[in-house]
């Protein structure tokens, strides 16, 4: 009988013992993942590169936006990447330019360029969750990819596609977010992430965004030339189409300063 | 000259040769101009006032350091020959380094942050006949010279010419009752629209600031208008004035802290003027796509209203809400109301836009006077509250 007890409770422990273990176990393995995923873009420095903005409606009636992206790498764990975008069509907001500091926590550094007027306008960044150019994309889906603006928890394996990848789920760490929670699945081959889900503040399924097509550059970095999002919610699509990738090409600091934005076209 | 031709072509044709670097877009617009009320002085314009207008636009870059950008423009109005103008806003050559950089030519620069007053923002004329908010501007030729530091970036400007103000004629609206000479023109300098006009500029952030200093020692861009000797027109008097001038933004999550703040001396008495406000933003109104922006400013102006270019801001408040749809089309509104705290004299106005398709772009704007006559400024624009509706085609 005592023994009997004795060894429930010990079996109990046991599997209390097992699962706090492995719940630090799941997020130190989903980091380890994430990580490594993130490392295989390190050394990148700088890149520039087109994208064909396709916005679809859920009624299919489509409209376009081309901009080009320039981004400078920032070496420091602590702090976010820095990036230009600058619009070239719609016509009418041509010559259009947005500069960001990524930061890891904190608010990010955000300066807007209008033509119509030659202004620079430092703008609020805390509109993380708001669509980015009407887009199904939000602010922060272009600029929260710093690793530890997220926590990471490992979920499963699971084939995905050609691949057999980790699903690992990420909570927000910044404040803002328009997300409770998203989960990415990244590739065991070449640890590139295949497909991102994101769940509302009410924990229901918002969008999924796939990226296809991913090529090798400098024999090194990977980066995916189509990227789906489509929008559960409302049926609308947004599909950024990437082209002229360009890396290393001399880029430094001061090509990312508000001064620089009026002549950056 | 033959050689020179020839040079010219190879330089042109060197250029074309270059097509992913050279760029032609541009913009074509029709505008229509609707004042509701009749006129206040005799031979002003009734009804509608139509226009048309061009700006096209080459930029080019020949070597990666260098830019070339040319941009012309021309208004046709149908009913006001002084508003039918052509200016060029920007021709310059820019050579680029990674720490500095170059500029000769015609060019545009702005600077500030308020909404409601351009009080800081100093290198260029205003096209006045173009539109009532001073936000177009005339291009300015100069030799610019910047300096990015880590600590901030330098802008010197030295500009030879002047560009006089324009302003409606007889047949406008807009203007005050006595018509604006644009023939003769008077100057404080001797070397009158030959004077060389300096300015310097510092600008940087740091962490949440954002901020401008800048100095202008040259012709003001404001004129007194000054009644010739028979009282039948007004002529425009360019004073000489040096500024030293500051902006400052403080961003935190959504709300925006402004001022901007000016000392000029050369206009009678030393004076004082300042522009200090915030601009807050609700974004995702109601779980939509929308933002809303509430913006507030008082405006001060200290200047003697006789000694100085009369300035109706001197003790303003400005009230004004942005709503920002932030759809395909990028449909955007604005309404702003300017009140003087002293005579309550105030004038309300709306901006919308909307893009259609992915060239064209209609724009709406209104005016409204509100209790004008108590102000001597103001008092001019009672009868003519409009509204405006623009067409324009970019490519």
């Amino acid at each position: 009988m005592i023994s009997q007890l004795t060894g429930n409770t010990l079996l109990l422990l046991a599997a209390l013992a097992l699962s706090s273990v492995s719940a630090e176990e799941l997020e130190g393995k989903g980091y380890q993942i994430a990580e490594r995923s993130d490392r295989s873009d390190h050394g990148f420095s700088d890149s520039t590169a087109t994208i064909n903005m396709v916005l679809r409606n859920a009624a299919g009636a489509e409209s376009k936006r081309e901009l080009e992206i320039r981004t400078l790498e920032v070496i420091d764990q602590n702090s976010g990447d820095k990036s230009l975008i600058i619009f070239s069509s719609p016509r009418d907001i041509k010559g259009t330019a947005l500069l960001s500091f990524a930061k890891i926590l904190d608010a990010d550094d955000q300066w807007l360029y209008l033509p119509a007027l030659k202004r620079v306008k430092r703008i609020s960044s805390s509109n993380k969750s708001g669509p980015f150019v009407g887009s199904e994309f939000a602010f922060e889906d272009f600029t929260a990819n710093e690793l530890n603006k997220y926590t990471h928890k490992w979920l499963r394996t699971e084939p995905c596609a050609e691949f057999v990848c980790d699903v690992i789920e990420r909570h927000p760490l910044y404040e803002n977010s328009g997300y409770t929670r998203q989960i990415a699945w990244i590739d065991q081959s070449v640890y590139q992430m295949r497909k991102l889900e994101f769940y509302d503040r009410k924990n229901a399924l918002l969008k999924t965004l796939e990226f296809k097509d991913y090529q090798k550059f400098q024999d090194s970095y990977w980066r995916a030339q189509r990227l789906l999002m489509h929008n559960h919610q409302t049926q609308k699509n947004t599909d950024l189409l990437y082209s002229d990738y360009h890396f290393k090409t001399g880029l430094d600091d001061n090509d990312f300063v508000k001064g620089v934005l009026k002549r950056a076209r | 000259m033959r050689a020179k031709a020839f040079i010219g072509c190879l330089y042109l044709s060197l250029l074309l040769s270059l097509p992913t670097q050279a760029e032609f877009s541009g913009e074509l617009g029709v505008e229509a101009r609707w004042f509701p009320k009749d006129a206040q002085y005799a031979g002003q314009l009734n009804a509608l006032q139509t226009s048309a207008f061009a700006e096209p636009e080459w930029n080019i870059s020949p070597t990666e350091n260098t830019r070339l950008s040319f941009i012309p423009f021309l208004r046709l109005d149908a009913r006001d020959k002084d508003r039918t103008h052509a200016d060029i806003r920007e021709a310059y050559w820019l050579y680029i380094e990674d720490d500095w950089e170059l500029l000769a030519g015609v060019n545009r620069e702005f600077w500030g942050v308020v909404e409601s007053r351009h009080l800081v923002n100093v290198i260029n004329q205003i096209d006045a006949v173009e539109n009532l908010d001073g936000e177009d501007y005339l291009g300015q030729l100069m030799l610019n010279i910047t300096l990015q530091k880590a600590y901030g970036r330098f802008s010197f400007y030295l500009m030879p010419l002047f560009r006089e103000r324009t302003f409606n004629g007889a047949e406008g609206r807009l203007r005050p009752a006595l018509v604006v000479d644009n023939n003769t023109t008077r100057y404080q300098s001797r070397a009158e629209r030959w004077h060389t006009d300096v300015a310097l500029r510092y600008s940087h952030y740091v962490g949440d600031w954002d901020i401008g200093l800048s100095y202008f020692d040259g012709t003001s861009r404001a004129p007194r208008l000054v009644s010739n000797a028979d009282h039948s027109r007004l002529i425009a008097y360019y004073d000489q004035i040096k500024q030293l001038a500051v902006d400052l933004q403080y961003t935190h999550q959504a709300w925006l802290w402004k001022f901007e703040g000016l000392a000029r001396e050369g206009q009678g008495h030393r004076f004082l003027a300042s522009v200090i406000g915030l601009e807050y933003s609700w974004f995702q109104l109601f779980d939509s796509h929308a933002d809303l922006g509430f913006l507030i400013e008082h405006l001060y102006d200290g200047r003697d209203q006789k000694e100085a270019p009369s300035s109706y801001q001197d003790n303003d408040l400005f009230l004004g809400l942005r709503y920002s749809l932030n759809d395909i089309q990028d449909s955007a509104a604005l309404v702003g109301l300017l009140r003087d705290l002293e005579d309550q004299s105030s004038s309300l106005r709306l901006e919308a836009e909307r893009r259609i398709g992915s060239h064209l772009k209609l724009e709406l704007e209104a005016q409204l006077f509100m209790n004008s006559n108590a102000n001597p400024t103001s008092m001019a624009f009672q009868q003519d509250d409009f509204i405006v509706l623009r067409l324009s085609h970019h490519y």
